[in-house]
């Protein structure tokens, strides 16, 4: 697959989950709207709102929304010089525009990156990261990160990302409202089927869905940004490197969420690879960081 | 339809197939041309530190005239590079300099007190900084350079861009000694 077929492979996928989150938001709505007793169709214009308002929020907003939920501040070239010159350097190589360059105060070496296209993009490192890399190691991560920009998979990553958030919210909402056997506790309607329904959806689906998508995005493309940032710095041992010490790192990310977790460079919770069984291998949002360096090794 | 307009027809689609092919190289050669001199840029950004970087050496190591002198000599070759406008020329140059620098940063082993200077370590990072982006703007020039002559030499562009004047455009090679060090760090 070529640059161009990438990127509008992962604009197709962008629209496709707009697409999937308005049905199970109009789902939602619709099972809501039943339970508490609406007998006109207010939740569909509701749902529609609340849709269209969340995919504008997360198309534009989204970025933003990471940085402030692993409490990202923006690097200067003086306080940073290397992780802000080796930016510099890289987007000059691939001839795209600098992007926003953020650090993260947290000691688990990671980065990521996000935006919606490559004007307005962001990338951002942990503290620990920088700590631990030398400068070509760090150029090995940053060209990954660039690579994720120029295919257009933050687009879909982030926006992905948002509408997770949501979803888990309403999930959450929707347990509770369940939970409670409906708001008009005094009808009959208290065991009905919608809420029964409301309930196994809330419960299975919504999660599994949101699973599926999750490691339909991430996993492939890892190994692509990997390739693709090689051909930025024309030299693939410094990431290959640099994947060896977030492997030797035993720190698990403090700010990681299950709704972040995509956009990082490796699988910030440290699962133990040791134990993982085929089920979980298929649940998880990184492929194995030995693979990648095997990989990289093998360019 | 008649012979007449299907001849027609046929003249507008390789007209448009013509402007098509010399508006994307058009477009290609500009923005070599750009890379060019953002290579330009860096090189002259590099010339413009090594001043400083002699002052701030010659308070610790004043008598080491040799060293100051070579770096002297190579800064102004590639400056009277830049002045005829000759970027391969200046890469030569630059190549020089660059030699000539790491014996500079050689002899700065022996002071401690200079390698300690925090205007010296400043200098060593932003001139490492800058050979990197002097290298990695050579590299998107080439690779511009190759996507442009891939258009021109592909079949059948190639029997028209003569009648242009379009050619195939050269690299900036590196040399030998550069490929044994990927990275050049003082």
């Amino acid at each position: 697959m070529n640059l161009y077929s990438q990127i509008w492979n992962n604009k197709v996928r962008t629209f496709l989950t707009f697409v999937l989150f308005s049905l199970l938001t109009f789902a939602f709505f619709a099972v809501v709207g039943q339970m508490v007793g609406f007998r006109s169709n207010a939740y569909i214009i509701v749902s529609i709102v609340f849709t269209l308002g969340s995919a504008f929020t997360s198309y534009f907003f989204s970025d933003k929304m990471v940085l402030a939920s692993v409490g990202a501040k923006i690097a200067t070239k003086a306080e940073y010089f290397n992780l802000y010159t080796v930016c510099e350097n890289l987007t000059m190589a691939a001839g795209m525009p600098m992007p926003k360059v953020y650090v993260m105060q947290d000691d688990a070496p990671n980065a990521f990156a996000t935006g919606r296209n490559p004007k307005n993009a962001v990338v951002c490192v942990s503290t620990g990261l920088l700590a631990i890399m030398d400068r070509s190691e760090l150029e090995g991560v940053i060209a990954h990160e660039l690579s994720h920009i120029k295919n257009y998979d933050i687009l879909l990553s982030t926006v992905v990302g948002a509408m997770a958030g949501v979803i888990s919210t309403i999930t959450n909402q929707l347990m509770w409202i369940t939970s409670f056997g409906g708001i008009n506790n005094d009808e009959e309607n208290n065991n009905s089927p919608f809420a029964i329904i409301g309930y196994i959806v809330a419960l299975l689906l919504i999660p599994a869905v949101l699973f599926l998508v999750q490691m339909a995005i991430s996993r492939r493309r890892e190994y692509q940004a990997d390739a693709s940032g090689a051909l930025i710095t024309r030299y693939p041992e410094g990431l290959a490197r640099a994947l060896e010490k977030l492997q030797r790192n035993t720190i698990a990310s403090p700010i990681a969420t299950a709704g972040n977790a995509h956009l990082f460079i490796s699988d910030p919770f440290k699962r133990n690879r040791k134990f993982i069984s085929w089920a979980q291998n298929l649940l998880s949002t990184h492929p194995p960081l030995e693979d990648r360096i095997r990989i990289l090794r093998g360019l | 339809m008649s012979p007449v307009l299907i001849i027609l027809a046929v003249i507008v689609v390789l007209a448009l197939y013509v402007i098509g092919i010399y508006n994307t190289l058009i477009v290609l050669k500009n923005r070599i041309a750009e890379a060019l001199s953002s290579i330009g840029i860096q090189l002259k950004r590099k010339v413009d530190l090594i001043p400083n970087l002699i002052e701030t050496v010659k308070g610790y190591a004043s008598h080491e005239k040799s060293v100051f002198e070579g770096v002297t000599k190579a800064r102004t070759a590639v400056m009277s590079a830049t002045e005829k406008g000759d970027i391969g020329a200046e890469l030569a140059a630059n190549n020089q300099l660059t030699g000539a620098l790491k014996t500079l940063f050689a002899v700065a082993e022996a002071y401690p007190d200079l390698k300690a200077n925090i205007s010296f370590l400043d200098l060593q990072q932003q001139l490492t900084d800058t050979e990197d982006k002097i290298a990695y703007s050579r590299q998107f020039f080439n690779s511009n350079v190759l996507e442009y002559n891939a258009k021109v030499q592909m079949f059948p562009n190639n029997l028209l861009v003569g009648l242009f004047g379009f050619k195939a455009e050269k690299y900036f090679e590196t040399t030998d000694e550069e490929q044994k060090n990927v990275k050049v760090q003082f």
